[in-house]
Formats: C-alpha cells, sequence, structure tokens
C-alpha cells in the first residue's frame, strides 16, 4: 500500500508528511518529524510519556494514527516555551524538582497545560485524576502535584 | 569537612540539566538517529526451559531487506566449566547466556535469535523466519517449585548438599550463638513471609544506537547506569577491545538497578559489525516487562526473642530468593541488611539463591534489603505488641550506634539511625488522630551504600567560567548535586558551572550508577578535583603579584592575599586568571582519580498511615512520612525526591504490583495496565523529615540517599493494614483480591 499524504498543524507551524496507514502519531512524530520530546513508553496508552494535544484535546500520540493529524492542530512539548521564555508550568517544574529521570516530563507537562485550560484552580485531588493517565516511577508525584497548583495559583494571579 | 560557609550547598538551585527536560531536548537512548541506520530486532524464546536443537536461519537472511542475524555462535562463550569470569558482581558466564540462549532456553523470552533490517516491520518478519528446534522441558518458576525434590533442573552441572540442585549458592552473617541466644528470651515470634517478583518499572525500555566502523572503531550510544559496564560488557561478549568502543551515555529514562546490566548493546554492535551499517533497537514494554529484570520473588521466615522488657537477645532470618534464569539473586541485601538496624548479641541470617525459569533478576534499589525488612519489621510489629511496648520504642531500645559491630562484620561508626526514630516520635503524623478503618505503621530500614571507582574533570574555560565532567549516568539529580558543590568550593554562582557526563573515551574510569554510591564518590573526587584547580589558582596570583602562593586565598571566586602583610593587591578573579593563563603557565584544570572509600551505611524510619475500603479490599496510604539520615542534603530537593519515589516504590510493591504467571510459565501481565504501578491519584503527598549527621569520611558529610527509602516501606505499610484491619498479612501485595478474601473470611467462619 502506498503511504498517505497528510497535511496538518504541529505547533502553529504547517506540517506535511508521509506516514504508512498503520503508523502512529507518535512514530510520524518521532520519526519523519524529528520531534523526539514525545516519548514511547508504553504504546498502549498507559504511561501518558507520549501525550500531545488535537486541537486542545489531551491526547496519546501512540494511540492516534498519523492519519488523523489530517486538518487538525497538534501540540507537543516542543510548542510550550514561547522562544526562550519558558512556560510557567516548566519553570515551575524545574523549581519544584518536579522531574528526576525526565522521561515522564513532557507528558506530564503537556497534560497539566490541559487541565490549566480546562481548570484554572483545580484542587489537589483534581490534579491527581488529571495526571492518573501520566506515569512516573521516579518523584511519587508529591512535587509534580504541588508544582502544577502553584502555577495555576500565579497563573490566577497573572490574569488581569 | 572542608567547606564552612555553605552559599550554595543545601540551596534548592535549578539542575544543569532541567531545561532540557522541561522542553523535550534531552537525548534519551531512543531518541537518536544515524545516517544509514537500519532496526534489530530480537526473537525470544516462547518457552519457559527448552533444549535448544538446532536454529536455522537461512529464510531469514533470504528475505529482501535483511542485512544481518545473529545467534549465540556469534557471541563469545565463557565456558561454565572453565569458572567465574567477574565484571563487578555480574558472571560473564551468566551475562553471555542472558543476552542470547546458548544450549537451553530458561524463560519465555530468552533471545535466542537477532536480526537487523531496513525497517523494523521487515526485522520482525525475518524473526518469524527463523526456525528454532526445540525440546520443551519442564519448568519451574515459583521457590517452592523449584526446590521439590523432582523439580526441573536448570543448571545440571550445580550440586547442593551433594544432589543437583537449583540453590545455586548459600551465604550467611553470624554473630555469637542464637541456640544460646533464644534461651534467654522471654518472648519469641517466628513468621514466615513471601513477596512477588516486582519490576524496577522504569518508564523508559532498554534502547541503543550503535555502529562499527570497518576498522573496528565502535560507537555505543545507549542509556544505562554505567557506559564503562556496557563498554566492558560488549567488548568481553564482542571481543572488540574496549579501547576500540566510545560508549555514549544517553540522558537515562529511569533504571532502579535495572540498568546496571546490558541487554542490547552486544547484539546490536554484531549487527552493527556484520552489516556494516549503524543498528538501532529499542525494546516494547512487553519486552522490558517479560526478559529484563525484575526483582526476586521470595519466601522468608524470620524468628526473634526479646527478654519481657523488649530486650532483644536473638535473631535467625533465612532467606530464599528467586534469582531468575542464572544464579545472582541479591540474597547479600536481604542477608546483611535485615538486622543491621539492631543491637543483637546472636544473629544469623542465611540466604539462599534459588534458579527458576524466569527472566534474570537485575538489581532493584537497595537489592534485597526491603525483602529482608518487610520480614523483620513486621515480626519486630508483632513483638512489640506481645510485650505492648511502642513500636518505636522497641527499635530505640535496640538501635544500633555508633561501636556496635554488625552480623554482617562492620563496626558502626557515628551513625544516625538513633535520629531518625527520635525524629519519628516526635513528628507531628506519630501522634495524629486515626478514624475508622484508619491505621499506623511504623518499620526501619538499612542499606550498605557504596564508593568505589570515579573519576572527575574540573576545566575553567578561557572565560573563566567552569565544566565539571564526570563518569556517571545521572539518574536522580546529581549534576545538581556537583554543581551546589563545585560553586561552594570555587566561591562562584552555580549557574556559572557546566556539569555534563562524559563518554568512555573522554574521561576516566567511573564504576557504576549504583549502591546510592554517585554523589558520595564523584563529589569526592571533585573535591580534590577542585582543590587543585584553586591551588593552581593561587599559585597563578602569587607569580602575577611576585608573593609566596602561601600568601593567596581563593575566596569568593577569587584570589586575595592572605592579609596585608602579603601584599595590597586587588583580587584576581577567575575571569582575570583565565585571561592571564596563557601567559602564565597555559590552560587551567585538573583530574582525578580515585577507589573512594568511606561510604557509610544509611538508615531511615518510616509512618505509613492507611485506610481500608472494607467493601472492596482496598488499601489506601493516606499519609506517609520517610525519615532518613541523609548525611548532608546537598540539593534537598533531589534528596526529598529519591526519598519520595523509593515510598511510591514501595507502596506499590506493598499493595499491587507483582508478576502474574499463566499456566503456560509466561508473565500474563507484561504492561502498565495490568502490571499495576502507582499512579497519581492512588498516593498522598509523601513527607520527608532529613536528619543530617554528616558523614565523617566525606569532605562535606554526603551519604547515600536513594536506596534506604525502599527499604522499610513495605513492612511499614503491613504494620499499618494490622493496626488497621487486626489482621496480618504475610505475603505481599496486600492487593484487593487477598484483602477482601481475608476481610471476608471471619465472616464466613461466624456464619457457619
Amino acid at each position: 500500500m502506498a503511504k498517505l499524504h497528510v497535511t496538518t498543524s504541529v505547533n502553529g507551524e504547517p506540517v506535511e508528511f508521509l506516514c504508512e496507514p498503520y503508523e502512529t502519531m507518535l512514530d510520524a512524530l518521532r520519526g519523519q518529524l524529528g520531534l523526539t520530546g514525545s516519548k514511547e513508553g508504553c504504546a498502549s496508552g498507559d504511561c501518558g510519556a507520549c501525550s500531545i494535544t488535537l486541537d486542545g484535546r489531551l491526547v496519546c500520540s501512540c494511540l492516534m494514527l498519523a492519519a488523523e493529524a489530517e486538518g487538525h492542530e497538534i501540540r507537543t512539548i516542543e510548542g510550550m516555551a514561547k522562544g526562550g521564555e519558558l512556560h510557567p508550568l516548566q519553570q515551575k517544574f524545574l523549581e519544584h524538582a518536579a522531574l528526576q529521570c525526565g522521561i515522564c516530563t513532557s507528558g506530564m507537562l503537556v497534560a497539566s497545560e490541559a487541565l490549566l485550560a480546562k481548570n484554572s484552580n483545580p484542587t489537589e485531588e483534581e490534579v491527581r485524576f488529571w495526571l492518573a493517565g501520566n506515569l512516573c516511577r521516579c518523584t511519587g508525584y508529591d512535587k509534580i502535584v504541588r508544582a502544577v497548583m502553584e502555577t495555576a495559583a500565579e497563573m490566577r494571579e497573572m490574569r488581569p | 569537612m572542608n567547606v564552612v560557609n555553605n552559599k550554595w550547598i543545601g540551596q534548592r538551585t535549578i539542575r544543569p540539566d532541567g531545561v532540557d527536560k522541561v522542553t523535550g531536548r534531552a537525548a534519551f537512548a531512543a531518541d537518536t538517529t544515524m545516517p544509514g541506520m537500519i532496526w534489530g530486532k530480537v526473537l525470544r524464546s516462547p518457552h519457559p526451559h527448552a533444549r535448544i536443537k538446532s536454529i536455522n536461519t537461512a529464510r531469514a537472511e533470504a528475505l529482501p531487506g535483511v542485512k544481518a542475524v545473529v545467534t549465540s555462535r556469534d557471541i563469545v562463550d565463557f565456558r561454565v566449566e572453565k569458572g567465574a569470569v567477574m565484571l563487578g558482581i555480574q558472571d560473564m558466564r551468566w551475562m553471555c547466556r542472558n543476552v542470547m540462549a546458548r544450549d537451553k532456553a530458561l524463560f519465555p523470552g530468552h533471545p535466542v535469535a537477532a536480526v537487523a533490517a531496513t525497517t523494523e516491520a521487515i526485522a520482525a518478519e525475518a524473526c518469524k523466519l527463523i526456525e528454532v528446534d526445540y525440546e520443551v522441558l519442564p519448568w519451574a518458576i515459583e521457590i517452592d517449585d523449584a526446590l521439590k525434590p523432582d523439580a526441573p533442573i536448570l543448571h545440571e552441572f550445580n550440586k547442593f548438599d551433594g544432589k543437583p540442585s537449583n540453590i545455586m549458592g548459600r551465604i550467611e552473617s553470624k554473630k555469637g550463638d542464637i541456640a544460646q541466644g533464644f534461651k534467654a528470651a522471654d518472648v519469641v515470634i517466628e513468621r514466615s513471609f513471601t513477596t512477588r517478583p516486582v519490576h524496577q518499572g522504569y518508564i523508559e525500555p532498554h534502547a541503543c544506537l550503535i555502529s562499527v566502523a570497518a576498522d573496528g572503531k565502535t560507537t555505543i550510544w545507549s542509556s544505562s547506569q554505567g557506559q564503562f559496564m556496557v563498554r566492558a560488557m560488549t567488548s568481553m561478549l564482542t571481543g572488540i577491545p574496549q579501547s576500540d568502543i566510545r560508549a555514549i551515555p544517553a540522558e537515562i529514562g529511569g533504571g532502579f538497578g535495572g540498568k546496571t546490566i546490558v541487554y542490547l548493546e552486544p547484539l546490536a554492535t554484531l549487527l552493527a559489525k556484520k552489516s556494516g551499517r549503524p543498528v538501532k533497537m529499542v525494546m516494547t514494554r512487553e519486552e522490558v516487562m517479560r526478559a529484563t529484570g525484575p526483582t526476586s520473588g521470595s519466601k522468608s521466615t524470620v524468628k526473634i526473642g526479646a527478654k519481657k522488657d523488649g530486650t532483644i537477645v536473638a535473631a535467625h532470618g533465612s532467606f530464599y530468593l528467586q534469582a531468575g534464569a542464572f544464579p545472582g539473586s541479591p540474597i547479600r541485601g536481604a542477608v546483611g541488611c535485615s538486622f543491621a538496624p539492631y543491637d543483637i548479641p546472636h544473629v544469623l541470617s542465611e540466604g539462599f539463591d534459588v534458579c527458576s525459569n524466569r527472566s534474570k533478576v537485575a538489581a532493584y534499589r537497595a537489592p534485597g534489603a526491603p525483602i529482608g525488612a518487610y520480614a523483620v519489621e513486621c515480626v519486630l510489629d508483632e513483638l512489640a505488641e506481645a510485650l505492648k511496648i511502642d513500636p518505636l520504642a522497641l527499635r530505640l531500645k535496640n538501635a544500633a550506634k555508633e561501636g556496635t559491630k554488625a552480623a554482617h562484620g562492620p563496626v558502626f561508626p557515628r551513625i544516625g539511625y538513633i535520629e531518625t526514630l527520635e525524629a519519628a516520635k516526635n513528628h507531628p503524623h506519630y501522634a495524629a488522630p486515626l478514624g475508622k478503618h484508619q491505621g499506623r505503621g511504623v518499620a526501619s530500614g538499612f542499606w550498605f551504600n557504596a564508593g568505589g571507582e570515579s573519576s572527575a574533570q574540573v576545566n575553567i574555560t578561557e572565560d573563566g567560567n567552569v565544566v565539571v565532567t564526570t563518569g556517571h549516568p545521572d539518574i536522580g539529580g546529581s549534576r545538581a548535586g556537583i554543581a551546589n558543590i563545585c560553586a561552594e568550593l570555587l566561591g562562584i554562582d552555580y549557574k556559572r558551572i557546566s556539569v555534563i557526563i562524559g563518554d568512555t573515551q573522554t574521561v576516566g574510569f567511573s564504576n557504576l550508577t549504583g549502591g546510592s554510591r554517585v554523589l558520595f564518590a564523584s563529589s569526592m573526587v571533585v573535591t580534590q578535583a577542585a582543590d587543585k584547580v584553586i591551588a593552581t589558582l593561587r599559585e597563578r596570583a602569587a607569580k602575577i603579584w611576585e608573593i609566596d602562593p602561601e600568601a593567596v586565598k581563593w575566596e569568593n571566586g577569587a584570589a586575595h592575599p592572605v592579609s596585608p602583610n602579603a601584599g595590597q593587591f586587588e583580587p584576581l578573579t577567575l575571569a582575570d586568571l583565565a585571561e592571564k593563563a596563557p601567559s602564565q603557565g597555559g590552560p587551567i584544570g585538573a583530574s582525578v582519580q580515585l577507589n573512594t572509600q568511606g561510604a557509610e551505611g544509611g538508615f531511615g524510619t518510616h509512618i505509613c498511615d492507611v485506610e481500608v475500603d472494607v467493601d472492596l479490599g482496598i488499601v489506601r496510604v493516606i499519609r506517609y512520612t520517610a525519615v532518613q539520615d541523609v548525611g548532608r542534603a546537598v540539593h534537598p530537593s533531589y534528596v526529598e525526591g529519591q526519598l519520595q519515589g523509593g515510598v511510591a516504590q514501595g507502596i506499590g510493591w506493598a499493595l499491587n504490583e507483582e508478576y502474574i504467571y499463566n499456566k503456560d510459565g509466561k508473565v500474563d501481565n507484561p504492561g502498565f495496565l495490568d502490571y499495576r504501578m502507582p499512579v497519581c491519584s492512588d498516593l498522598p503527598m509523601l513527607d520527608c523529615a532529613l536528619v543530617e549527621v554528616p558523614n565523617p569520611k566525606h569532605p562535606q558529610g554526603v551519604k547515600g540517599v536513594g536506596e534506604v527509602p525502599l527499604v522499610p516501606v513495605m513492612a511499614a505499610v503491613a504494620n499499618a493494614v494490622n493496626n488497621a484491619l487486626g489482621k496480618r498479612f504475610y505475603s505481599l501485595p496486600m492487593s484487593p483480591p487477598k484483602v477482601s478474601a481475608a476481610l471476608d473470611a471471619p465472616t464466613q467462619q461466624a456464619a457457619e
């Protein structure tokens, strides 16, 4: 079967690529597009290390076919910082040491940003259940949850 | 202790590799490509135990796109009868058979061949075309099955008590005479426990990318807990000399001990050599679960005797640990660590290394110690109950301290175990009220910690900043700790220091990232290198000022005359001296290589509260406090992170994680959905109380901290569950089906 031609948008930039019909969005991101910030931990949607957003909705890119990106807007960890300026979540993760090895960090940040876009004032329980699809084996989640809640508080204050 | 002002040590600085990791720039093992790269795949045994009669690779080799096929014939054979060839704690006789089965396949997932092809799909297709003629043999996975008189024997050459056996070895630690000791006891408690195999659970699967040039020069890009281990093992298994292998450490996505051995690198090297193309190999999660790690399942019996006042007089532990396919279970940790927190006159601690048809164990965070502590700390809880003594008071009464001789050998120097008990006793958590179906448990733990070989270079850049190169992969923030220490020593802002991990051909030999040794050992070599650099800087200033180097001091990042008597000179900063370096003797830098000594053991005491959903049998940890003597918290956030991470792993081990085998002897839950590690919503905040009793043998007082926090957890959770329900569980995990069954049992009895 011939490869499929996909036209989409990744982190606000127009992108075209060819893919096999069976290839996942994660394969296309990491392979053809060279965006290796999204990680493959399980390829079954259980670890969340490949988290991206599709038209603003949080998805596991390992569970999405690359061809499904056609005509949609994809955002990945690579699009989170604005040029040289880190997103407040990225900055807070650094300040709180909310990462150790860093393999889950891309997915955690993408998922956290998606949470804060929906809910600017999450409770600890809401943060914990939202991030329950993102496995971290290093931190015990404590510092991650604190970083997300503190970022939410700061972002609320910054708003007019 | 040569650090006095501590401007940077103890600060929560931003880690040097942080921005790369929050922006997706950091390059992990699977993130790199090379021009002309092809893909490797492994064909694995479907059988738990089978003799390999023949392998025919002809059809695979003929498939278009296939560039190379390797089998055990291509791997250097370390013959069993020739005796052990050790690399660290690994015997190469077993390593060569673990990376590729030779005469027998010993577990489902055991590699039997590997293929490299132009695409992953073709490599996978080629694996299916390899014909392996197996003679399927009877198998044994559980310890009890492997120890039966008629059990299938994995390694026919092995004898125990004069008979063929799966017990590959026995070790013991002994002090006094337990028979005499137990005679003096008023109360004796003896219990048996089992634990299941659990996986280290790193989120990054094993991966590597390797090229071999026509002259044999080899480049390995992989993530591991030791690029030098990767180089040495790959060299030994392929015959390529170490000087020709450049092993580059990728960022490592978690290891916890599981990446202290190789799986893919020797295979990819041979495929790259045969094909003349760079070869990339990445394991699937299922391969990780079936064929790497985990740690041992176990069966333990612990007997402890005490006087009425709580004085422990004797203790006996016997620990049977699953080694998996090849010898080498962590019995040393179970035997040596379990009783180490206590000053007991009569101790016998025995360990048995049991092979069975399961993947070969790999190290897992304080290997063996959590298994032993689970049994010992649960028995101590029962002892406290029987004697009506507070469990922390019982531990305090018997606590090891400076001068105590441990059963495993050493006489303890100044240690902080008692301080952890006192801190736990005085912590608000210990006095907090509990609600219905809630319970509280405590437990302590010990880990040896380690020193060993480390190398570092400290170089001053031409613009007066600093590059520190060490040889240890950073798995938990060690670069941040090194930046703090180096900033302290040189008296400059930590942001002016770049800390990197060198590859095998650019920095001196450095042993594994393991044993909680990295910050201990690397800060020791970095300190000595920084001291040398400071000596050079003082000499340079002295030369410029034409005074004696002894009359120059280094302070706040600049050379100063020690006193007005030495002369009146404007300070010379690092930048000044770097600028003048070419005319004053050349580049400024130093490298140090040491076999570091003086890593003292670490102790922790944990408090755990649980709440049990008595309808569903679900145990939830609702509050947790980990107290640990950490020596010196060079970067407190990453020290706390080690404690919190260890606790989370222990909670998983206690409540949910286990390998489940089906009737064919295969792992039935080889993925993150069914192998249930704690997720964010399973856990509460994890409180830490850092006790700092500096290590007198280390320039900054550093002790290893990474492994101790896993040791007490399962016992703390089990003791809390007992406190909540009045029921003890003697086997892990305390998963909902098991807890439900136990809760239903008395109801049924009452109904009868």
